[in-house]
């Protein structure tokens, strides 16, 4: 058959498009499905999407050398980037790490697998708190990884004995007359949940002249904010770029280690806490892998060896009898019973997270 | 790739003799509009592929309704996300990006007119030494070069270190507007340099010569000859440099601590923190049809005046 | 093949640069200083990233003394070197792709009258000016439908990976290559491939034997614009990448955002370096082949 050049152009490109995209799926080697798994099955290599930086560098290796199968890790830095690659679809992961509001928003949007919870023996090691969470009842479709603190990281070499508030990096007579400056995470939810804490308001609410409130005193507190960062505000405390900066209760503890005059503070008026929970994608193509992954990571030694290697506090009972005390009874890693009883979770507001976004901006910039 | 080549399909094209009673001039006119359709065919459907449907995709994305989790909901379609488009907040961060385009672009122009000019007055091999200089930096990761922006600027970093210690006090330079604007300018510099050196270079001299030897002053002979003959090149430099900054993203998150919102990371967090997708979408669409017609009109004036 | 050698001693006689007039005195001592500061500026970072990475602290302020630890420690992590060789695979594909694409389209454009080229043009122009973040969301939301159609269709499993990245890089780098062929093409006389075909040179034979080697520098320098787009390109590969398809600049930024600071240090020099010897190799080569060799190295000089 004669094919008139015009149509020979378009076949090229088709070809050419078709051969692409199955190279380009030629490492999926099978199809994904909701067959039973039983405990300690694998059905491929882990095609893991986690946090930078977010677990202890002899865990993957140790995963991989006991099941005989590879871990392919690549990395996020935020909810938000992690909701956008999972929810157009076909990501093709098997675990993600996402917190509490982002496990919601997934179950209701139909992207994370229900777990079979036979699959994952170690569930038991769970503390008793941690195993019917708000945002994921029963942890049906999430396992707890992490949890944290949102908090101030203070030069106190500099500052001496601060109170632990808000007013740190709120307050124009306290903020405003630091010998330096302020950084703020670059995160609407939590710097505007930060100043509705100080304001005593609720730090998920959606009443429209509180959040308005909030967003005066983010715009008034721009002044002596040198940056809006999630990523290097624990570097730019250390190096004395700035001398008090919001973040994430662990990456301050790190970046503290073997250095005088750093500490951690969750203020008084109340502090963000929240739990990044292991979960496995609708479509991923190793349910089983994925299963016997969560399982290993629920291992009491391996929830030590985390906890251990980037202060997070673990939500692993078993972990704890196996964790360093000094780490154990620190506050800055483990909150006081008074502490904690001051620390609420972020959720998702629906509708209203536009006008978080919306207001964080026009108070930023 | 042999589709490429005009000659891809010599027997399909050497059929096309001229038609009985059609002028030569006709037929050559018809042969070349069919090769030409002919070669552009395979850029025309990679584009159609890569392109277009992606582009009417997020076209109709921006008629769509945000769901309450923050995933679209095509259908119930509605404008209320172009509606949007007139919030001070929205015409605030635009006007921003603009004032921080054309101040970077100005300052490209400044420093790279007299460097581009100097450089055509090198000797031939070292202007070509010069010239792969000019381009070395380039070739790196932009972001890394931002980064060593980053570390220079720092508190603690090189730059403030060497004013505190010519007893100058104290100089917070990083997270300034200051820092976006020389990390803008930085990584845009060689993209004016090098077209306005292509246009400086293909000048004839003589007309400057001959300018001088009329009696004009060298400013005379810069201002009447010399300038409105490179202009080409300050044209193609202004907007290779113009619309890269105006969408930037990576160069006022490092440098700027995110203090300054530009277009750029404004689009960013629509899509991201806020999961409003039609109205990124709308956002999006909007920025290109701003810089289709600023471009279309910078082109056009610039036109009009040589 | 008498009348190819005499279009190409036309086309040297095309090529003669014009040399430069030194302007004199204050001006000429003026220009010399911006020229120097200019490329003190140009090259600061760099001079500042090279010696950080040698530097054995931690602490950017201060000199610990010189140490190759940041390279050995490097060398420990295999991800950087899957991230090299995914970013160099899509960087080569894709420009290879882009530059015979872009080509035919500046062709097309430049030396033919037809219908639908306006539209043509005008359409290659919008990837130039669209804003990454917009291209990205474009993209991932294709290939999304696209994984749907061929799941539909033929029952493939298609994910993200380095094919859609690749692909992605060559939607927007044809149209960069289209701008900078066009250029050079704008500038070359019809006339000489003209007299080509009049003397029966076969359209083919005609683009290969006069029109390739004459806008065989706006080739070059269209592809090096691609390769280095490619080479930097963040926010769109991010979007669109899959298990295991991280390239080299999306580590670096999240290397970056997480704040190691001697590593970027070390990885930026190798980058460097590895951008140098590119440099040198190309110009080597085109140096034995004669002639031009900057010319093709020097995108903006087409």
């Amino acid at each position: 058959m004669r094919t008139t050049p015009k149509h020979r152009g378009r076949t090229v490109a088709v070809l050419a498009v078709t051969a692409l995209i199955a190279a380009a799926c030629a490492g999926g080697d099978d199809a994904g499905g909701a067959a039973t798994c039983e405990p300690g099955q694998v059905d491929g290599d882990l095609l893991l999407y986690n946090w930078t930086d977010y677990v202890d560098p002899e865990l993957v290796p140790a995963f991989e050398a006991e099941y005989g199968i590879e871990v392919v890790e690549d990395f996020y830095t935020s909810n938000e980037e992690l909701l956008a690659r999972v929810s157009a679809g076909g990501a093709g992961y098997d675990v993600v790490v996402p917190s509490d509001y982002a496990v919601r928003i997934m179950v209701e949007e139909g992207s994370l697998l229900e777990l079979q919870q036979d699959a994952i023996p170690n569930l038991a090691n769970l503390r008793d708190d941690f195993t019917d969470p708000a945002y994921d009842p029963g942890n049906a479709h999430s396992v707890p990884f992490l949890w944290g603190t949102t908090g101030l990281g203070v030069n106190v070499g500099l500052l001496g004995d601060v109170e632990p508030s808000w007013a740190l990096v709120f307050d124009p007579e306290v903020a405003g007359t630091l010998p330096g400056r302020v950084s703020l995470l670059d995160d609407p939810r939590e710097v505007l949940g930060a100043a509705l804490h100080y304001l005593g308001l609720d730090p998920n609410t959606t009443d429209e002249s509180e959040l308005q409130q909030a967003a005066d005193l983010v715009a008034q507190a721009r002044e002596w904010t040198a940056a809006y960062d999630s990523g290097t505000y624990q570097d730019n405390l250390v190096s004395g770029e700035v001398v008090v900066a919001h973040g994430y209760s662990g990456n301050f503890l790190e970046a503290f280690d073997g250095l005088e005059g750093f500490a951690y503070l969750v203020p008084e008026e109340g502090a963000t806490v929240w739990t990044d929970a292991m979960a496995i994608l609708a479509d991923a193509p190793h349910p089983c892998t994925a299963h016997t992954f969560i399982d290993f990571v629920l291992r009491a030694e391996r929830g030590a060896a985390l906890t251990e290697y980037i202060y997070y506090p673990s939500p692993n009972a078993a972990a704890e009898a196996l964790i360093d005390t000094e780490i154990l009874e620190d506050p800055a890693v483990y909150p006081s019973a008074a502490t904690q009883a001051r620390l609420r979770f972020l959720q998702d507001t629906g509708d209203f997270e536009t006008r978080y976004t919306d207001l964080f901006l026009q108070a930023t910039s | 790739m042999r589709a490429t080549a005009p000659g891809g399909a010599p027997a399909a094209l050497r059929s096309d003799l001229p038609r009985d009673g059609e002028s030569p001039e006709r037929a050559a006119a018809r042969l070349a509009a069919r090769r030409g359709a002919l070669i552009a065919l395979p850029p025309i459907a990679t584009m159609t592929l890569l392109f277009v449907i992606p582009l009417a995709i997020v076209a109709v994305y921006s008629f769509a309704t945000r769901g309450r989790t923050g995933r679209t909901v095509l259908g119930d379609w509605n404008i209320a996300a172009y509606a949007r488009l007139g919030e001070p907040l929205v015409l605030e961060v635009v006007g921003r990006s603009l004032g921080y385009a054309v101040l970077t672009t100005a300052i490209c122009l400044v420093i790279g007119y007299p460097f581009a000019y100097w450089l055509t007055t090198r000797p031939m091999r070292v202007r070509a030494v010069m010239i792969v200089l000019v381009m070395l930096p380039f070739w790196s990761n932009l972001l890394v070069r931002t980064y060593a922006w980053r570390v220079l600027l720092a508190s603690d970093g090189p730059i403030p270190a060497a004013f505190a210690a010519l007893g100058l006090g104290e100089l917070r330079l990083l997270f300034t507007p200051f820092a976006v604007v020389l990390g803008l300018v930085y990584g845009y510099l060689p993209f004016m340099v090098l077209p306005l050196y292509a246009a400086l270079e293909r000048l004839d001299l003589r007309l400057v010569e001959a300018a001088r030897d009329l009696g004009a002053s060298g400013w005379e002979a810069f201002r009447h000859v010399t300038w409105p003959l490179s202009r080409p090149g300050v044209v193609a430099g202004s907007v290779l440099v113009m619309v890269p900054t105006f969408g930037a993203y990576v160069t006022p998150e490092l440098l700027g601590g995110s203090r300054t919102t530009l277009v750029g990371s404004f689009v960013v967090r629509q899509f991201l923190s806020a999961r409003d997708w039609p109205f990124g979408s709308a956002l999006s669409m909007a920025i290109l049809l701003l810089m289709l017609v600023a471009t279309v009109v910078y082109f056009r004036l610039q036109e009009d005046r040589a | 093949m008498s009348v190819l050698t005499t279009v190409r001693n036309a086309r040297r006689t095309v090529r003669r640069e014009p040399e430069g007039v030194q302007p004199r005195g204050r001006v000429a001592r003026l220009l010399s200083l911006h020229g120097g500061a200019t490329f003190l500026f140009l090259y600061l970072p760099i001079v500042v990233l090279v010696v950080l990475s040698f530097n054995d602290s931690r602490i950017v302020g201060v000199w610990g003394g010189a140490t190759l630890r940041w390279y050995r420690e490097l060398a420990g992590e295999p991800a950087i070197f899957t991230a090299l060789r995914n970013s160099i695979v899509v960087a080569l594909v894709s420009t290879v792709v882009a530059t015979a694409l872009g080509t035919a389209a500046a062709l097309s454009l430049e030396r033919f009258r037809w219908r639908g080229r306006r539209a043509f043009d005008g359409l290659l122009f919008l990837p130039v000016i669209i804003p990454d973040v917009t291209m990205a969301v474009m993209l991932l939301l294709l290939f999304v439908q696209l994984f749907d159609v061929a799941g539909a269709l033929f029952g493939l499993r298609a994910g993200f990976g380095l094919g859609t990245i690749t692909l992605s890089h060559i939607a927007f780098n044809v149209a960069f290559v289209a701008v900078v062929v066009r250029a050079r093409l704008a500038r070359l006389d019809p006339r000489l491939e003209e007299a080509a075909a009049d003397l029966y040179a076969g359209p083919w034979r005609a683009f290969r034997h006069v029109t390739l080697p004459l806008i065989a520098p706006g080739v070059a320098g269209g592809a090096l614009l691609a390769l280095t787009l490619s080479l930097d390109d963040v926010v769109i590969t991010s979007f669109v990448s899959g298990p295991g398809s991280t390239t080299l600049p999306v580590y670096v930024f999240g290397l970056i955002r997480r704040g190691v600071t001697p590593l970027i240090n070390a990885v930026s020099v190798l980058m460097l370096a590895g951008s140098m010897l590119l440099v040198v190799i190309s110009l080597t080569l085109q140096g034995r082949r004669g002639g031009g060799a900057l010319r093709a190295a020097v995108p903006g000089r087409t």
